[in-house]
């Protein structure tokens, strides 16, 4: 990673390049003080660092912790890949890629296997991560006992202490209003025995990937200025009562365009009559099947509709999915 | 439970039995700037022994309360206590972590405004359960039990459990917090005007119930009112503090039927009779 400077390509190839930014946009000293950070941060699985989060060129909660995590630690040869709630083509994550794809012109891909570095906002990647992939989350709240204790002295105290009580009258709350724990995103999780982390708005189906992940998961929280690490091959552990036990989200039905099963999937309502089709909520891993020839019930072309189709009269498909989703 | 101090003897010896104290404080002083808040305070309360501190507002009652209960950091003097492995420890020594975990293990607060002392946002139960799961109870059912049946000893309705404290009477808020302060079996409960506020039926159901209950636990207790009926109820012993200090102590009947001092002797004479 060098201090070299990546221009804006003109539009026509002709012109001289109106902004010459320095590779991937923040200025060396930057980096240097957010890779201090993060080495920190790795050090102490799940602890919080503070970090000079510096103004970027996007609103707060568009992922500019994400992004100054990113620009620290890419290089020259990384391979980049964007998503948005796992998807590759969404506003945020077309904005981002192409941010990077300016200001440090590293390849991009949206595959999840060929990228060195994946930004993510709210999900993880359905392929299996490797090691010597990084996967930088984007998190708006990285303090996961601020609804219990506004206060940022005393949640630091309770850290310090390992005094994780009060989350646990959360679920416990939970339990006594829903009858189970109804906490299906940013579930707490404890990393490595000790502290108590908040994984970001993943839903909770994501938590077992991140237990004795190969891939290093970096997160970054640009508003409230700190970075948290889960270093590879760390235990991650989800909270929990021994009588109600932690478990992930079920999808009645498979995906309706790949037929994946076992994967999130993201409701689509598709008219006012109760239609709707559930998806992979990952988008490169369900092209990725239909590629392989992997169908669902409602791959293109279409067969033959069915009559009922056809009078808009086909029953609402049912799925135990839990609608709460981030 | 795994944490240790609670698997040492729950209920200590009556009254007299233990020669040992289990507070003592030793010339506490406590400065707000140049005033003084409380000054050169001296007692020892033993287990089971209800101590009352009486006093008008503004006596230094709730500084010296709060330098017991190490909410508060004193100017000078220190406060001891017997843990429950039986070694008396110098409060100010103690890490952070042990601290709090006396706090929430062998000590209690019942505070005047109760909403200081629960979580009003959340459930009776949570608010019971929450010491449970403060020192490590990690079994739903059994949290959910214990909150019931406590519930039940401070006259509560069980189906009461899931509902929130904001939509409690007063009376039964101070219910909940003595409820929520005593799940985890303390040998001390430090009590803030806990009848304050309250008027005279639902606080002479409140006294019954702290009685009877410190009766059962064979608690320690010190109990700040400004209401000498309070204290002739529920103390063994009495303080009288003015301007920050202790003028007067004794006996509780020898203090209020005979007192001393002239300070004294106003406070008793100013309690109206109906």
């Amino acid at each position: 990673m060098t201090a070299e400077t990546v221009t804006t390509p003109a539009p026509n190839g002709a012109e001289p390049p109106a902004i010459r930014y320095n590779f991937a946009y923040l200025d060396e000293q930057t980096k240097r003080m957010i890779r201090r950070a993060i080495l920190k941060a790795i050090a102490i699985p799940g602890y919080q660092v503070p970090f000079a989060g510096r103004e970027m060129p996007m609103p707060y909660g568009w992922g500019t912790g994400g992004v100054q995590v990113t620009a620290a630690i890419l290089g020259a040869c990384d391979v980049l890949k964007v998503i948005d709630q796992g998807s590759d083509d969404t506003t945020n994550a077309v904005a981002i890629r192409s941010f990077f794809e300016t200001t440090a012109g590293v390849a991009t891909t949206t595959r999840t296997a060929d990228a060195t570095v994946i930004q993510t906002r709210h999900r993880i990647p359905e392929t299996p991560l490797k090691a010597g992939q990084v996967l930088v989350f984007q998190v708006p709240i990285p303090e996961p006992l601020r609804f219990l204790e506004p206060r940022e002295t005393e949640t630091r105290r309770l850290h310090g202490l390992g005094d994780y009580g009060l989350i646990h009258v959360k679920l416990y709350e939970d339990i006594a209003r829903h009858g189970h724990i109804a906490t299906t995103y940013a579930y707490p999780v404890t990393v490595n025995g000790r502290y108590v982390m908040d994984p970001s708005p993943i839903p909770k189906f994501d938590n077992p990937k991140m237990h004795m992940s190969p891939a290093l998961q970096l997160f970054g929280a640009g508003r409230e200025k700190r970075i948290y690490a889960v270093p590879p091959f760390t235990p991650v552990v989800p909270l929990d009562f021994e009588d109600h036990p932690f478990a992930v989200q079920h999808f009645a039905e498979p995906c309706a365009l790949c037929g994946g099963q076992g994967v999130y999937l993201d409701e689509v309502i598709l008219d006012d009559a109760g239609g709707r089709m559930f998806v992979c909520s990952d988008t490169d891993y369900c092209a990725t099947r239909q590629g392989e020839g992997h169908t669902g019930r409602m791959s293109a072309p279409y067969a033959a509709p069915p009559a009922t189709a056809a009078t808009g009269a086909e029953p609402p498909i049912a799925a135990s999915g839990s609608g709460d989703r981030p | 439970m795994n944490a240790p101090l609670l698997n040492a003897p729950l209920f200590p010896a009556a009254v007299g039995a233990a020669d040992t104290p289990l507070l003592i404080a030793e010339g506490l002083t406590r400065y707000y700037g140049a005033r003084l808040g409380c000054g050169d305070v001296n007692l020892t309360l033993h287990p089971g022994e209800v101590l009352a501190i009486v006093g008008e507002s503004g006596s230094g009652k709730s500084t010296l309360l709060g330098l017991l209960s190490t909410e508060l950091a004193p100017s000078a003097g220190r406060v001891l206590y017997r843990m429950r492995d039986g070694a008396t420890r110098d409060l100010e020594a103690l890490t952070e972590g042990e601290r709090r975990l006396l706090l929430r293990t062998d000590w209690g607060f019942v505070r005047q405004h109760a909403e200081q002392g629960l979580r009003m946002a959340v459930s009776a139960g949570g608010n019971v359960g929450e010491r449970l799961m403060a020192v490590g109870e990690r079994h739903y059912g059994r949290i959910r039990a214990e909150a019931i049946d406590w519930l039940g000893r401070v006259e509560i309705a069980a189906e009461r459990i899931d509902d929130d404290p904001r939509t409690f009477s007063g009376g039964m808020r101070q219910r909940l917090q003595i409820a929520r302060n005593l799940v985890t079996r303390p040998r001390l409960v430090f009590m803030d005007e806990p009848t304050g506020g309250l008027d005279v039926s639902v606080q002479a159901r409140l006294l019954d119930l702290i009685r009877q209950l410190v009766a059962e636990f064979g608690l320690a207790v010190v109990i700040v009112t400004h209401d000498l009926a309070v204290a002739r109820l529920l103390s063994h012993r009495i303080m009288v503090m003015k301007s920050g200090h202790v003028i007067e102590e004794g006996l509780t009947d020898q203090v209020l039927d005979d007192p001393r001092e002239p300070y004294t002797q106003l406070l008793v004479s100013s309690v109206l009779m109906p």
